[in-house]
């Protein structure tokens, strides 16, 4: 595990601190979404760490969540905070899955170093692709997955990537409902006048 | 301190319970009526989509949670997963006051003539236990009547030639159409096909002192902010408990019904919310658990005259169980036909719930609800891409071009199908969980096939060639929200564990008033039907006591 425990840094701002950032944005939005007593039973993320995932695995898995939902001019997973959704859940309705997570995680940089001899982080765009289609369709060295197969784990991710952004900001993703944003929902809805009768 | 005994325990305060305890308490009987969940409201939960009864990844908004609550499905090959109450092969049905009827998607079919009879007019085909109800429609319409009119739909049958008949017309004027329905209705019509407002347990007008209908685009799988869905949470279990008669115990989990040794059912055992064992005694006891909750509770009801559980020992307690096989297809159209006015599903057709050559009965298809945008990431064409930038781009561009036709198609029943106790495994509170276990008959997928092709040409008329379709798989069992059949009505006690009353055959202080009753399910969603059903027990269990049948043991 301590070969991607990085602590990676981005235009000057350490990435730590532009996650603390994003984290009291979500932070905000879900206390205006949510009843007080919501936002008090989740209480605030520990400061400086991630709940589940080592900030290594954290930087992984949103590589991978880019990739599923790549910024183009709408948000990608990244910007909404999609990594937040999932460390969140897997210290929650998800933590049947945290194992899963670590495993494949393992295996999945190993089968980064096995076919591109590099991290998957420091992969091109289009290698990366490559290596999450070849998890997709189960194409890949037979000796590195076995519990999850590679299809499994990223089936598993995707769907938590989908649920991330697509989902409500409470649970940790989607920032600002950038999501409904792209598809053209208002939101919050405006109730209350007389639109629809 | 032990619980004052009462006339009636009522177990489970969902559509069928509400409505019994209404009927019950009106007719001066004193009545408890027993919840496994809580009250809910919208504040909850709010319009969370992936904590809701629809789409529930992170838990079901109101119950019950993965933390207590387990079953057990049985593999075709024989091999068991425990499933957990937020994951689909649990098959769900909400645990709080009300029932799925505090989140459903509201729609208020009554099944029709031919629903009742499926049997005799179809004949039972090879692997099943198709039969003829033992009441017919006539003897549940003013049961219907009273559901439209004490809870509250919306509806109008004018342009529907196959609406059942009806002495009186539902209390509300039907819902508009939104844009996707108008599209669907020019292309119906160059098929002479007969579309029609979908009936909705839904206040188009205000009604029973709730206000009108605002049209949330998160309704179905959420409970309404403005309680403008009508349910029994907000209509007939109020109505119980301002008799003065009815007592309401939320949080209580039913664990047993206590059978004496004369084979009388004595009352129930049931953890209060504290997971403290108490008991309430009862002159009669009803059970409204859903059709896998209902089984569960009499096959862990074991007695000495009833060694395999209560009124079970011909073992048709459990069998038979049925859901619906929901299928359709999914349609892009040229342009945008999305529009912001919730819940989306208003228009239905009646055309192919029966009289299809060479099948038997057949469903309803209707637009669908709106879909929430994580649950539209699985509404794909075959072999579309999953993710990237074709999937951003297919969000995007179709998600408000996309009408999705669909339909809940009757099942022909199946003896194996079936709910059983799961012989190791227990949930919180140390009662054996449910193992379902099954499969479909081959005829569903037939039956479904058809009306797949149906919802697929209704939508190449509208003039789009991008349209797919889906059809359900062999695998089993059915159930879902829509469960029914295990504790099946008639007239033999051979081949049926009520009578046409939900009384049990073999105990007869002890009935059953759920979708467990329904012989068939029809080709409709059953939430009307089991209210109806609520009110024809109900009415039974009065006029009996009135005349003198206290069921006194």
């Amino acid at each position: 595990m301590n070969k991607m425990d990085l602590d990676g840094k981005r235009g000057g701002v350490s990435r730590r601190t532009c996650l603390k950032l994003i984290a009291t944005a979500a932070g905000g939005v879900a206390a205006g979404v949510g009843s007080a007593k919501f936002v008090g039973r989740l209480g605030r993320a520990p400061e400086g760490t991630w709940r589940v995932l080592t900030a290594g695995e954290a930087s992984l898995v949103e590589a991978i969540a880019e990739q599923i939902i790549p910024a183009d001019r709408d948000p990608g997973a990244r910007e909404v905070g999609v990594i937040f959704f999932i460390d969140r859940q897997l210290d929650g309705p998800y933590r049947r899955f945290a194992a899963k997570y670590r495993a494949g995680l393992v295996c999945l940089a190993q089968t980064s170093q096995a076919v591109f001899s590099k991290p998957f982080e420091s992969l091109a765009w289009g290698d990366q692709t490559k290596l999450l289609q070849m998890l997709e369709s189960n194409k890949i060295p037979k000796d590195i997955w076995t519990k999850p197969s590679a299809s499994e784990f990223f089936n598993l991710v995707r769907d938590h990537v989908m649920q991330g952004f697509y989902g409500s900001p409470r649970h940790g993703g989607n920032r600002n409902y950038a999501s409904y944003k792209m598809l053209g929902l208002e939101y919050p809805r405006v109730i209350g006048q007389n639109r629809y009768g | 301190m032990a619980n004052k005994h009462v006339n009636a325990v009522i177990v489970g305060a969902g559509a069928g319970g509400g409505v019994v305890s209404k009927v019950l308490a009106e007719a001066g009987l004193s009545v408890v009526l027993l919840e496994r969940g809580t009250w809910q409201t919208f504040d909850d939960h709010t319009d969370d989509e992936l904590f809701s009864q629809r789409t529930t990844v992170l838990g079901n908004a109101y119950g019950p949670d993965d933390a207590r609550y387990c079953r057990v499905c049985e593999n075709p090959d024989g091999s068991t997963r425990i499933v957990l109450p937020s994951e689909s092969g649990y098959n769900n049905v909400a645990a709080c006051v009300g029932s799925g009827t505090l989140s459903y998607g509201a729609m208020a079919w009554r099944f029709m003539p031919q629903d009742f009879k499926m049997r005799s007019t179809y004949g039972c085909p090879e692997g099943s236990t198709l039969d003829d109800w033992p009441i017919s429609y006539e003897d549940l319409e003013h049961c219907y009547e009273r559901a439209e009119w004490e809870i509250g739909v919306a509806g109008d049958d004018s342009t529907n030639p196959f609406a059942a008949p009806r002495r009186k017309p539902r209390p509300m004027p039907a819902f508009p159409y939104n844009k996707e329905a108008r599209v669907l209705i020019k292309a119906a019509e160059r098929l002479k096909w007969h579309p029609f407002p979908i009936p909705m347990l839904r206040n188009s007008i205000p009604y029973g002192g709730r206000p009108q209908c605002i049209h949330m685009r998160s309704c179905v799988g959420f409970a309404c902010p403005i309680n403008a869905k009508c349910g029994t949470q907000n209509t007939v279990i109020p109505a119980a408990l301002a008799t003065g008669n009815c007592e309401l115990r939320t949080n209580t989990v039913v664990s047993e019904v206590m059978i004496d040794e004369r084979g009388h059912a004595r009352g129930v055992r049931y953890f209060d919310s504290n997971d403290r064992l108490q008991e309430q005694t009862a002159d009669l006891v009803v059970v409204s658990a859903s059709a896998t909750e209902t089984a569960r509770l009499l096959l862990n009801s074991k007695s000495k005259l009833f060694p395999n559980g209560a009124g079970n020992n011909n073992d048709w307690v459990g069998r038979n169980l049925q859901g619906h096989a929901y299928c359709g297809a999914d349609g892009l159209m040229p342009e945008e036909i999305y529009e912001e006015a919730g819940p989306g599903a208003c228009v239905a057709f009646s055309d192919f719930n029966h009289g299809n050559s060479g099948l038997r009965g057949g469903g309803m298809l209707c637009n669908e609800f709106i879909p929430l945008p994580y649950l539209y990431t699985g509404i794909r064409p075959p072999g579309a891409p999953r993710w990237g930038l074709a999937h951003k781009e297919f969000q995007r561009r179709n998600y408000k071009r996309t009408i999705r036709v669909k339909g809940p198609v009757q099942e022909m029943p199946v003896f194996e199908s079936r709910v059983r106790i799961d012989p190791a495994l227990k949930d919180h509170w140390g009662i054996p969980v449910v193992r379902l276990s099954g499969h479909r008959h081959p005829h569903d997928i037939e039956i479904a096939k058809f009306i797949v092709g149906k919802a697929e040409q209704l939508l190449r008329e509208t003039g789009t060639s991008e349209v797919w379709t889906s059809v359900p798989g062999a695998g089993g069992p059915s159930g879902g929200q829509h469960q029914a059949g295990t504790c099946r009505m008639g007239n033999d006690p051979k081949t049926s564990v009520t009578n046409r009353y939900g009384q049990m055959h073999e105990i007869d202080n002890l009935f059953v008033a759920d979708g467990s009753l329904n012989v068939t399910n029809g080709g409709f969603n059953p939430a009307l039907t089991i209210m109806a059903l609520g009110y024809w027990v109900g009415e039974y269990i009065a006029k009996e006591w009135k005349s003198g049948a206290h069921f006194h043991v």
